[in-house]
């Protein structure tokens, strides 16, 4: 019982109950089945982010990848530019922002492993050419619009009462566990996170194995951005940009070190809707941007005392 | 690669970023040769001093392994807290320096927090200083909910004034340079490299890692408070969010001068000009007239390039 109380998934668990307690005390009706519902459809727009975000780091060698917001506004605007309001335009929609996305993780990748940049380095670099690339596209063309049918997917109950973004959101969460449990490619993962050295000698394509993480999280970017343009309605200016170390922190306190090699994606998760449970709770209050910000930075610094702190050098 | 290089290299390992910057200033001087003029260096290092500050302090915590990411934060805070307190108080000069002094000791004293939460509290340095940027930003917007105060005549017109004929960012500047040089080889500067170099074998030498670790985050917040001074010096007035953008540029300008985020090796005086390499390169994007939309993605993909160059040549060079 013990054991199981310490796992980071169980303290997220925790957390997430004691949050919707203080929410429903502080403002009546916040832990009521729709609120709770409007909440998990934000959580599951961070969530996706922090699916690649978790890759990434899950690889290990200080991998982070900075530049998803980017990658998110920009598939944004792409997405909304390909369907400019039509359903019909939704497939090539869902295509052409995954090519963006891939195009951008596989720069990354081909960057953190041919020319050995660190990651932070390159990501943040790739960030700047993102934000430039943002104007142009911006001044170019009219952002566009999301299709009627995408919007009620992010945001209206489909299956069972539950909007598809949530399935959407579950399926990711399957697909990730199995990813990462029981194919070659998800041990070849942690791994290569563990020690490189070792497995890049008992011959796992370690090179190969940490692009294909960059072009994933790059892809998982873009779905994001084009679920946020779905439930925004229209793409507006720089929409990524609040996720960039959101999906890092969701990661953290989803119980994934940032030094890679443990962890898992159902921690992240938790980890997610934490975050936004806490922001809700924060904005349901009547007090001002300042306290609101305090009280949050507050709230993480104090998270984080429970997750991953780094081990003691007296060993 | 001839070995005179690489002793060369090991003495000076800012050396690929001053090449760096000497072809963008050159570039920069043949786009438009008006750039290469007293009054627009001055322009240029009165903008950029901050970011060169800024870029000191990143540079002291990441030696030891670690990094800062709410230097950008802390530059805000004491920015606010400065103009706010002269404000109060009607700036007299003497209550200009004693608010100076105060925001400096805010700046040292967000340090120490970061300092204790990473090093004491061993949590870790990228998400815990990010928390940490939301607080110190929150605790700035309740300072001064609105950007906008002005400050006093006497702050700006001593920043962009003249002593003996010379402007006067240049004597802070040439002081930078001085400063930067002479805590290079301090004996903190020393431990924080060898704790970046190998944690446990600091550690066991008997090194006091962790409060090396908390001193380096309290010189970081030491040169971030005097970056905000610099702003105070630049736009004149009072603004919370002043530096939220610059924490990145504050990186990028670090590894460009050539330290390792790992920790362990690196230089300040890379740094700096790590930071007019950034600087340069934004008005030379400006001077070889990029339609204005592609400005930013241009800087963007020349910013990235450098660092790719800068990694890769001092890769080489070692």
């Amino acid at each position: 019982m013990m054991k199981l109380l310490k796992q980071p998934i169980s303290i997220a668990i925790l957390i997430i109950i004691v949050l919707l307690f203080i929410g429903e005390f502080l403002s009546p009706g916040f832990a009521s089945s729709s609120q709770i519902l409007r909440l998990l459809v934000v959580s599951a727009l961070l969530g996706i982010v922090a699916a690649g975000q978790n890759l990434v780091i899950l690889g290990g060698k200080e991998g982070i990848d900075l530049s998803v917001g980017g990658v998110i506004s920009l598939a944004a605007i792409v997405g909304g530019n390909i369907m400019d309001g039509n359903n019909i335009g939704i497939v090539p929609a869902i295509l052409g922002c995954l090519a963006v996305g891939a195009f951008f993780g596989a720069l990354n990748g081909l960057g953190v492993t041919l020319l050995r940049i660190p990651p932070l380095v390159m990501t943040l670099g790739m960030l700047g050419v993102l934000q430039g690339l943002l104007i142009v596209v911006r001044q170019g063309i009219p952002s566009g619009l999301a299709a009627p049918a995408l919007s009620s997917f992010v945001s209206q109950p489909q299956i069972l009462g539950l909007p598809g973004l949530l399935w959407l959101w579950v399926g990711i969460g399957i697909f990730m566990a199995f990813l990462l449990r029981k194919t070659v490619f998800g041990y070849r993962v942690y791994a290569i996170g563990s020690n490189e050295n070792v497995a890049k000698m008992s011959g796992v394509p370690v090179k190969l194995i940490r692009v294909l993480l960059f072009v994933l999280s790059g892809m998982l970017s873009a779905m994001a951005g084009l679920c946020i343009l779905g439930y925004t309605g229209s793409s507006f200016a720089n929409v990524g940009d609040q996720y960039m170390l959101a999906s890092v922190i969701a990661v953290v306190l989803g119980g994934t070190p940032l030094s890679g090699g443990k962890g898992g994606y159902t921690g992240t998760m938790a980890g997610a809707i934490i975050l936004i449970i806490l922001q809700s709770i924060l904005t349901t209050l009547s007090i001002d941007e300042s306290g609101r910000q305090l009280i949050f930075g507050t709230a993480l610094v104090v998270l984080l005392f429970f997750y991953g702190r780094a081990k003691g050098l007296r060993t | 690669m001839n070995i005179s290089y690489r002793s060369y290299f090991s003495r000076f390992p800012f050396f690929p970023a001053l090449i760096i910057l000497v072809v963008v200033f050159v570039l920069n001087g043949i786009a438009e040769p008006n750039s290469l003029k007293i009054l627009s260096i001055k322009g240029l290092i009165s903008t950029y001093l901050a970011l060169m500050f800024l870029a000191v302090a990143q540079t002291v915590v990441v030696y030891a392994g670690d990094i800062d990411l709410s230097v950008g934060a802390i530059l805000g805070l004491v920015n606010v807290s400065v103009v706010a307190l002269i404000e109060a108080f009607s700036g007299t000069p003497y209550i200009i320096v004693i608010a100076s002094a105060v925001g400096i000791g805010i700046g040292i004293l967000c340090g120490v927090l970061n300092g204790l939460l990473v090093a004491r509290f061993r949590l870790q340095a990228i998400v815990a200083t990010f928390a940490t940027s939301i607080v110190f930003a929150g605790v700035a917007l309740s300072i001064m909910p609105v950007a906008g105060v002005p400050a006093p005549a006497e702050f700006w017109r001593s920043y962009a004034g003249k002593i003996l004929g010379i402007p006067f960012v240049f004597y802070i500047f040439i002081m930078l340079l001085v400063v930067a040089f002479f805590v290079a080889r301090t004996k903190i500067i020393l431990q924080l490299l060898c704790v970046g170099d190998d944690k446990v074998a600091a550690y066991q030498t008997g090194l006091p890692v962790t409060s090396v670790r908390i001193k380096g985050y309290a010189i970081c917040g030491f040169f971030s408070a005097l970056a905000a001074l610099c702003i105070i010096g630049d736009t004149a007035s009072g603004d919370p969010n002043v530096g939220s953008a610059m924490t990145l540029n504050s990186i990028a300008a670090v590894v460009l001068g050539g330290t390792a985020l790992s920790g362990g090796k690196g230089n300040l005086i890379g740094s700096i000009l790590g930071s007019l390499i950034i600087g340069l390169v934004g008005s030379l994007v400006f001077f070889v007239g990029t339609p204005s939309q592609w400005q930013n993605f241009v800087l963007g993909l020349s910013i990235l390039g450098a660092l790719m160059i800068g990694i890769f040549v001092s890769r080489r060079l070692q």
